[in-house]
This record gives C-alpha cells, sequence and structure tokens, in this order.
C-alpha cells in the first residue's frame, strides 16, 4: 500500500499553489525601489587586446548614471576559483585571474568589457551601444589538441601554456594498467566525444545589488544554488565584504543544473556598483546572454581503452581525457574532469586497474563547470560506450558481458579511490529488464522493420557518487571548501515548526518533502511543518544544492536537529508526566510513558518549553530550537540500469526514441512522486545530449549556437513517456534516512543508453558502424550509414 | 511616452509604453503582473504564454502598443477568486507537471488554449502543441499526463510507466 503522508508518500507540492498562479517570488519578479538597471559591452571577438575603451559619447547619454571599466576594478579581487588540482607530478594547477570586468585581454567572446548603469535597461542598452572599445584582435584557441601544441597563442599570457593541469590517477597505477593493457587477450579502444553543452536552465540568471549607506549593509538578489556559498566567495575573496554586513538572496530560482552554483561576475558587479551608485542596480540576464556567460558543461574528448581477459572478465581500464575549461576557472570546474570523473570510471564493476588521465586546457571559449551529473556522464557514457562496443567485438550479450563483471559484493573498494557502501546491480538489470519489457524487443523490432524502419536496442548501467561531500576527504582533494549542511528546526509555542535549511531548492521541491520527513519524524501533519530556504539571514550557513546533495546531507542535518528537537521535548514531556525520560516514547505527535496511558500531547509539550511554568528549569533552558551540522562519512552511490529504444529512418537518418525505461536504487525514498520527476528531467536532458544539443564554436572562437534558434533544446515531441521504477532499493548505510539522491541519475544513465541503441539500429541494418558521437543528428546518421 | 489600454484578467488595465515595448514587459513592469516569464529573445520558449482576445500569444511577440483595447488573460486570472485552481492547474499539480514553475505559467496557458480548440487531444496531439513551450525540468512526462488528465483522460495506466 503506498504511504498516503510522511516519508514514503507522493504528497502533493506545496510550492506548486504560487507557481500554478502567477505568485512566484523569482529575482526578476523583485524590483527594489529606486533601483538602476546595468547592461555590459561584451567583447564581440574570442581574443585580444583591448588598447581603448572610450566611454566619453556615450556617458553623455540620457539616464546614464555611470560606467565601469575593468580600470574601475583593479583594486578589487578577482573572481575565486573554490578548487585546486594537484597534477601527476605533485604541482599545483595553473590559476589564471578572472577579473569582474576585462583588464588588458578579452579571452571569449562574452568577456565584459564595460558595464553601463542607467536609469532604465533601455538606456543602458543604448548607452552601451554607443560605448567604442578598440580590440587588437588575435588569433583564438578554440580546438584543445591545437592550444596544447607548441607556440600555440597563449589564452593567458602569464600562464607557461593553455595546460591547466595534467593530472594522473592513479598514478601509482599506471604501469601496471599499461602492462594488463599490454597482456590481454583482448582490448577494445573507443575515440569519443563528449560535446559541449550549455544547461539553460528557463529562467535566466539575474543579480540585484542593493547598498545601505546608513547600516553599511550590502544585500544580493540573485539566482543561485548555493546563497551562502556565493556570500562567502564574494565577500571574501572579490569585495572584502564581511558575512555579517552581506545577506545574500536567492529566492524562487528557476532551475539550476550546476549552472547556477559558481560565483559569476554579475553578482560581483552588481554588489560593487550599487554602493559605487548609491543605488540598487538590477541585471537581467538575456537568453543570448545566457548562452555566452553562463558556464558550459561537459566538453571532454576520451580515447578509453577495456581491457579483457579470454573468459570476457574486464582486466584493465584506461582513459585518456582532455577537457575543456574555457578562458577562466569558472568556480568549482577543475573537481568537474578529476574528482567527479577518474573516480566514478569503475562503475558497477569489478575493473581491479584503472588509470585515468586528464589534461585540462584553457581555450578562448565561454568557462565549463558542472552541469547535471558533473563529470560522472563523462566516466558513464565512455565506460558504457566501451562495454557496448567490446560486446559486439566478441560476439556476446551486452547484458551478459556486464553481468559477468558486476559488483556483487559490499562494501567495495573500487581502484579509484571510493567505496561503495551497499547496492545490487544485478536486481536493478532484473528489474529493468522486466520494465522495459526486453522480452518484446524482437516482435517490436519486426514491426518496425515491416514499415521499413531500423530498431535498436541500448541497454547500459550507472554508478554516481552523490551527496557531496565529506569536507576532510574532499579537502584532500584540493576543495577549498567545506561539504557538510546545516539545519536549524524552531518550534513555535503553538507546535508548529519552521525548519530552515542551507540546502536551496529550485524545482526539487524541498518544500514539501524535507516537511514530510519532520512531520513523521514527530507524527504530525506535514502541514505543521514549514521550510525556510534560501536566505542568508535567516539560515544557518550551507553549502546549497547540487551534486544530489540535499536529501542525503541537508536531509540528514534537518533530521538530526529534529532528533534534538525530540531529545529536549522528551524530557520536558517526563517533567510533566513525572515520569523518567528514559521511558518516554513520542509516537503520533503524543509522547507516552511507556507500558502506562499516561500521554502528553506534541502541543502542550511545545507550549510548557515557551511558558515554563511547569518546567524543569534547573535542567534545561527553555524554548525548543535546534541546530544541526551534517557532515557525510561517505559519499552515497546511486545506481541503475537504463534500456532504450529507437526507430530509425534510414532514409533520412532520422532517430525517435521510442521507449525509455530506468530502474534505480536511491536507497529509501522519501516521496515518490518527486523522485519520479526527478528521473523524467534527466533522462529528457541525456536524450537532448544524445540526440540534439551541441555547443558550437567556430575556429575563431564565434558562438554558432547562441540562442534557442541554433541550438536544439528537446521539446515535448522530442521525447516519449518514459518508464521509471526505484523499487530496488539498498539503503544508505551512513545517513540517518538510508537515502542516496536521484538528482542527477537521469542525466548521467541516459546518453549512453540512447547511443547503444542507435548503434544496435544501423548494425541491425547491416551498417558496420561502432560508434557515432553526439548529438546523433539525422545527418551523422545518415552520412555513418551511407559513408 | 503613449498610453495604452487593455482588458487584463476581466479588469481594465492601462500605462505608458514605447514603441518597443513588448507585451510581456509591460504585464511584468508595468502592471505588474510577473507570472508572465521571459525565458528568452527569439521567441522560442513559451514562458510567456498569454490569451489575447481569447488566443494563445507569446507575449514577448507583441508590442504593447499592439494589445490596444484587446482583451488579455494570465496566469494571476486563472485561479477562482477564492484561490480555488482551475482544472488545468490543479491537474499540473496532482501530476507533478511542474518543478522550477518557470516554465509553469506559459504551459497552463497554452493547455488551456489547447484544450479549448480540442477537448480530448490524445497524446501525440499535446506534444505536437506544446512545440513552442520549452521544460528544462520535467522531461514533459508529467505535463503531457497532467493535460491528459485535465481533459478527463484516464492516466492510471500511465501511472505505472
Ligand atoms: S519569452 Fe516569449 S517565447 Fe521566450
Ligand atoms: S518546471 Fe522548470 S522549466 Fe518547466
Amino acid at each position: 500500500m503506498p504511504k498516503d503522508h510522511g516519508i514514503g508518500a507522493s504528497s502533493k507540492r506545496r510550492e506548486d499553489v504560487r507557481f500554478l498562479t502567477g505568485d512566484g517570488n523569482y529575482t526578476d519578479d523583485i524590483n527594489v525601489h529606486g533601483q538602476a538597471y546595468v547592461h555590459f559591452l561584451r567583447s564581440d571577438v574570442a581574443h585580444g587586446r583591448l588598447t581603448s575603451v572610450d566611454t566619453s559619447e556615450a556617458g553623455k547619454m540620457p539616464g546614464v548614471v555611470r560606467i565601469f571599466t575593468g580600470a574601475d576594478f583593479e583594486g578589487v579581487g578577482g573572481l575565486p576559483c573554490g578548487w585546486c588540482v594537484t597534477d601527476r607530478h605533485g604541482e599545483p594547477m595553473q590559476e589564471p585571474g578572472h577579473p569582474v570586468l576585462a583588464q588588458g585581454k578579452v579571452r571569449h567572446v562574452g568577456d565584459p568589457i564595460a558595464a553601463v548603469v542607467a536609469d532604465t535597461p533601455e538606456q543602458a542598452r543604448d548607452a552601451a551601444e554607443a560605448i567604442i572599445a578598440d580590440i587588437e584582435e588575435f588569433p583564438a584557441v578554440v580546438d584543445m589538441k591545437a592550444a596544447l601544441k607548441e607556440g600555440a597563442p597563449k589564452v593567458h599570457d602569464d600562464l607557461s601554456s593553455n595546460l591547466c593541469y595534467d593530472w594522473g590517477f592513479v598514478e601509482e597505477n599506471r604501469e601496471a594498467v599499461d602492462k594488463a593493457i599490454q597482456e590481454a587477450a583482448h582490448v577494445t579502444t573507443l575515440e569519443l566525444v563528449n560535446q559541449r553543452l550549455v544547461a539553460n536552465p528557463m529562467e535566466p540568471r539575474v543579480a540585484i545589488g542593493e547598498y545601505s549607506r546608513a547600516r553599511d549593509e550590502h544585500t544580493l538578489y540573485t539566482t543561485s544554488q548555493n546563497p551562502h556559498v556565493i556570500r562567502l566567495l564574494m565577500g571574501a575573496f572579490v569585495l572584502g565584504i564581511p558575512e555579517h554586513k552581506l545577506r545574500v538572496v536567492a529566492p524562487d530560482v528557476g532551475g539550476g543544473f550546476g549552472s547556477k552554483i559558481f560565483h559569476y561576475a554579475e553578482e560581483a558587479f552588481c554588489t560593487f556598483a550599487a554602493k559605487a551608485v548609491n543605488r540598487p542596480v538590477k541585471w537581467t540576464s538575456s537568453r543570448s546572454e545566457a548562452f555566452m556567460t553562463d558556464a558550459h558543461g561537459r566538453d571532454h574528448v576520451t580515447k578509453i581503452e577495456l581491457a579483457l581477459d579470454a573468459d570476457n572478465n574486464f582486466t584493465a581500464l584506461r582513459t585518456d581525457t582532455h577537457a575543456n575549461m574555457g578562458a577562466y576557472l569558472s568556480t568549482f570546474a577543475p573537481s568537474v574532469p578529476t574528482w567527479l570523473h577518474g573516480t566514478l570510471m569503475a562503475g558497477n564493476y569489478r575493473t581491479p586497474l584503472i588509470y585515468v588521465n586528464v589534461k585540462a586546457v584553457f581555450t578562448n571559449t565561454v568557462p565549463v563547470d558542472a552541469y547535471r551529473g558533473a563529470g560522472r556522464p563523462e566516466a558513464t557514457y565512455q565506460l558504457e560506450r566501451v562495454i557496448d562496443k567490446a560486446a559486439r567485438e566478441l560476439g556476446v550479450d551486452p547484458i551478459a558481458l556486464r553481468r559477468q563483471n558486476f559488483v556483487t559484493e559490499f562494501p567495495y573498494a573500487t581502484p579509484v579511490a571510493v567505496e561503495y557502501d551497499t547496492g545490487d546491480y544485478n536486481a536493478t538489470m532484473d528489474k529493468l529488464e522486466e520494465i522495459a519489457d526486453l522480452k518484446g524487443f524482437a516482435a517490436r523490432r519486426k514491426e518496425s522493420e515491416a514499415r521499413g524502419r531500423l530498431r535498436g536496442l541500448g541497454v547500459n548501467c550507472y554508478i554516481e557518487a552523490c551527496g557531496i561531500a565529506p569536507s576532510n576527504l574532499v579537502g584532500q582533494l584540493g576543495a577549498r571548501a567545506g561539504l557538510y549542511e546545516s539545519a536549524t528546526v524552531r518550534v513555535n509555542a503553538t507546535g508548529g515548526l519552521v525548519v530552515m535549511t542551507g540546502s536551496h531548492s529550485h524545482g526539487q521541491g524541498h518544500e514539501t518533502s524535507f516537511a514530510q520527513v519532520v512531520a513523521d519524524m514527530i507524527g504530525i501533519d506535514e502541514n505543521m511543518v514549514d521550510i525556510v530556504h534560501g536566505d542568508t539571514a535567516n539560515t544557518p550557513m550551507g553549502m546549497g544544492t547540487y551534486g544530489s546533495r540535499s536529501i542525503a546531507v541537508g536531509g540528514s542535518a534537518m533530521v538530526r536537529a529534529t532528533e534534538k528537537i525530540i531529545a529536549k521535548a522528551k524530557k520536558i514531556a517526563a517533567h510533566l508526566l513525572e515520569a523518567s525520560d528514559a521511558d518516554i516514547e513520542l509516537k503520533d505527535g503524543a509522547f507516552t510513558v511507556a507500558g502506562t496511558d499516561k500521554s502528553v500531547a506534541w502541543g502542550d509539550v511545545t507550549l510548557a518549553a515557551y511558558v515554563p511554568h511547569n518546567y524543569p528549569l534547573e535542567d534545561i533552558e527553555p524554548g525548543l530550537e535546534e541546530t544541526a551540522f551534517y557532515d557525510p562519512a561517505n559519499f552515497t552511490y546511486p545506481a541503475g540500469a537504463y534500456a532504450c529504444e529507437v526507430e530509425l529512418d534510414p532514409e533520412t537518418g532520422k532517430v525517435t526514441v521510442e521507449r525509455f525505461a530506468a530502474a534505480d536504487d536511491f536507497g529509501n525514498i522519501i516521496n515518490p512522486m518527486i523522485v519520479d520527476g526527478q528521473v523524467h528531467g534527466g533522462i529528457g536532458q541525456g536524450i537532448g545530449q544524445a540526440l540534439l544539443e551541441s555547443c558550437a564554436y567556430d575556429e575563431n572562437g564565434q558562438l554558432l549556437s547562441a540562442s534557442y534558434m541554433d541550438y536544439a533544446m528537446p521539446r515535448a515531441d522530442d521525447v516519449p513517456f518514459y518508464s521509471v521504477d526505484h523499487s530496488c532499493s539498498t539503503p544508505c548505510t551512513h545517513n540517518p534516512l538510508g537515502v542516496k539522491g536521484c538528482g542527477e541519475a537521469g542525466a548521467i544513465g541516459s546518453p549512453p543508453a540512447v547511443v547503444n541503441a542507435v548503434i544496435d539500429a544501423m548494425q541491425s541494418g547491416g551498417h558496420k558502424v561502432d560508434h557515432i558521437d553526439m548529438p546523433v543528428s539525422p545527418s551523422r546518421v545518415w552520412t555513418a550509414m551511407n559513408g | 511616452m503613449p498610453q495604452v489600454s487593455m482588458t487584463v484578467n476581466g479588469k481594465p488595465a492601462s500605462g505608458e509604453a514605447e514603441g518597443r515595448t513588448l507585451l510581456s514587459q509591460f504585464l511584468r513592469e508595468t502592471l505588474g503582473l510577473t507570472g508572465t516569464h521571459v525565458g528568452c529573445d527569439t521567441s522560442q520558449c513559451g514562458a510567456c504564454v498569454v490569451h489575447v482576445d481569447g488566443k494563445a500569444v507569446k507575449a514577448c511577440t507583441m508590442f504593447a502598443l499592439e494589445a490596444e483595447g484587446a482583451d488579455v488573460a494570465t496566469i494571476e486570472g486563472q485561479a477562482a477568486p477564492d484561490g480555488t485552481l482551475n482544472p488545468i492547474q490543479q491537474a499540473f499539480q496532482d501530476h507533478h507537471g511542474l518543478q522550477c514553475g518557470f516554465c509553469t505559467p506559459g504551459m497552463v496557458m497554452s493547455a488551456a488554449a489547447l484544450l479549448k480548440e480540442n477537448p480530448k487531444p490524445s497524446e501525440a496531439e499535446i506534444r505536437d502543441y506544446l512545440e513552442g513551450n520549452l521544460c528544462r525540468c520535467t522531461g514533459y512526462h508529467n505535463i503531457v499526463k497532467a493535460i491528459m488528465a485535465a481533459s478527463g483522460q484516464d492516466v492510471g495506466a500511465l501511472a505505472a510507466e
């Protein structure tokens, strides 16, 4: 029986009511009295020296308040990078400066040169068009391998080359891996591209800076997934504002998918300018601006080799990746191709020897950072593609080959530094075979063929490391931040609760699911619990939402705080019931003395806490409010198996996804409806990557896909209904809820399933194609089949 | 600046608008109806869909001055005065047809226009009709399902999907 309330119930989302009635409060809906507007003049060339920026005419235009250029930011810090990767030789990565407004050089199309603050957005834009920026154009580097050649133009003149780092992992295994590959019975090699994507949350970024001279206080309203992180990075490293003088508010945020984790120049600019002009300053990104300023995702070029013994056991894996950093290091960029990628290369398999090499490269392109999945989709894609290719080369069933090599005993320490706590990969594969109706595939293929279409089936597994992350571990790996989460639970006198969390919801439905957890623990109605997030002024310091960490880390902090509440409430109840607190039980919102019918209601206890007339004042303080910080002991490891069926029109090369099934193990589930929705959304993005999306540059560094005319987003008619299941559950062993997180799985697990299916379809038509790069567009398919 | 008057959600509304002011901007900035969202600058995302004289229109494709005398309906006018959601809004909540909510006003307004034209659309007809509405969060599954449910179709079998 599905539950109707509490943990495990598909409670309807309370946040929906405001979103469905136009009553949301997104950043662009906020207008601060007296605000001015900023328009950025951005570079239209990819690389060059700024010889002069003449603002004299523009400055005289109507409504202009002030024009800023790089010179105004000379004494101000640059945008910091939050992760330092150490290279194969023990040296720190090369870390260039990242000014708020370009100084000396422009390094990608979209780099901000000047900023006009004016009374209206139109006036700001008109004046920006009147600025004369002289740029001595230099040749641009776009292709990563070309960028590493001797004599290539340097993106940063003060660095020794365009190489950010050359990372080897696990370096000590390098020779053993080489040897195992040399001696293997069979080696499958695959070269592939995980193309550059743009996250494209539907809400473009917005920033509003506000300053109170009288109180010397700054407020920044921003579209962020982690307001506390922005406050710390911007306050401490860019503008020198202590936290108690800086409030960051991220209200309703219209999707993030990683791209709203990072600290962006526009946030620092609006905060800085609001003080400089003594007026609130607002910036709203246009979509075209978003394409050239939001951090991009993926952009890996990889060669992977899988070695197998004569019995088809995996014996070694070697991968070699070039990862594009773009022109500057975005906040967490260096960690994505390394610690979020290399550590996942074992996948669901017992491969004893693994070596991962990653060369991170600067180019004259928009910075690249985490996008839904971040490193883990890149790991999964190459691994699951090479396994499929190996199965084909060896003439074995791809599912059987996977099953044969599955990790089956837990905990399992991989050769790439992580330890999987729980899992049952055969169970999710069994479930997948059932929900995808793999038995019926042959008949469906026949039916397609009768209509002149090819039909293909692609299956793959995935594993991800979520619930990011143990702070001490990531500290050793180069993180410059802790990755705990926090919650304050405030119980009001009449029994209602407010939970203030450091997690941030931008579509995930925390206001509903977090309330389910707390209500369940106490045994009260969910509507008695309110969740507050998104404002540094009324939430404890927390690291925000990304890496599928909210329920696993933020939820755990909330559980810990609620446990403290319950422990104290039991003491109060014991006093009221004249019993020992060890004998008090809390059930369905009432405290009882074990084995008796003596009880006191939740509301009477909370009232006593605030009206402490009859109260153990000598033992405990009045009031009922607790805070907890939770730092996880390990990552969580959601895993699963996905299947995609495509139909391919051999006349046109067009691929349509006919069926998609996902069997996931997320551990325990708080709200199944929300979890389904998270998986659907991830699959939608994964199908988008596999079939449609590509962020393209020409060789001069011009961004070719800078609007929805050129960047193909998945639309409703590009995708089918998905069949998703998360009944295979091996609860996480190290967090109190036994949860693993579900936000990224769909995007991680789905691209290889689609591409494997396309290859299968082509092969079934007699075309000996063993790889095709994403996006699998009709022209690529047609060319692959017709040479 | 020229003045423009129209009816919005059944009430008279007027304000100043430049020649280049878009209807989406006029609704948001001048009338404070921020439920109509702006997700792009190329008329492709559909976050701004409203009804003008009963037809679904992307409010970013029309100048405010062009709406002189028009009857405009926005997301703010869809629920009953007591807050009761209309059947489409309710179906979106019941079937989790929204996550971040940014595309939602446009989706609901498009769905309303579709169901007026075609009271029982098939899955394919819904997907086809939503061609001009982007959603980055839901993968469209629950949006299509919600619209089917709002049109009185049984989506129970889909629930197992
Ligand atoms: S804002 Fe109107 S279609 Fe995107
Ligand atoms: S719900 Fe976020 S874009 Fe549709």
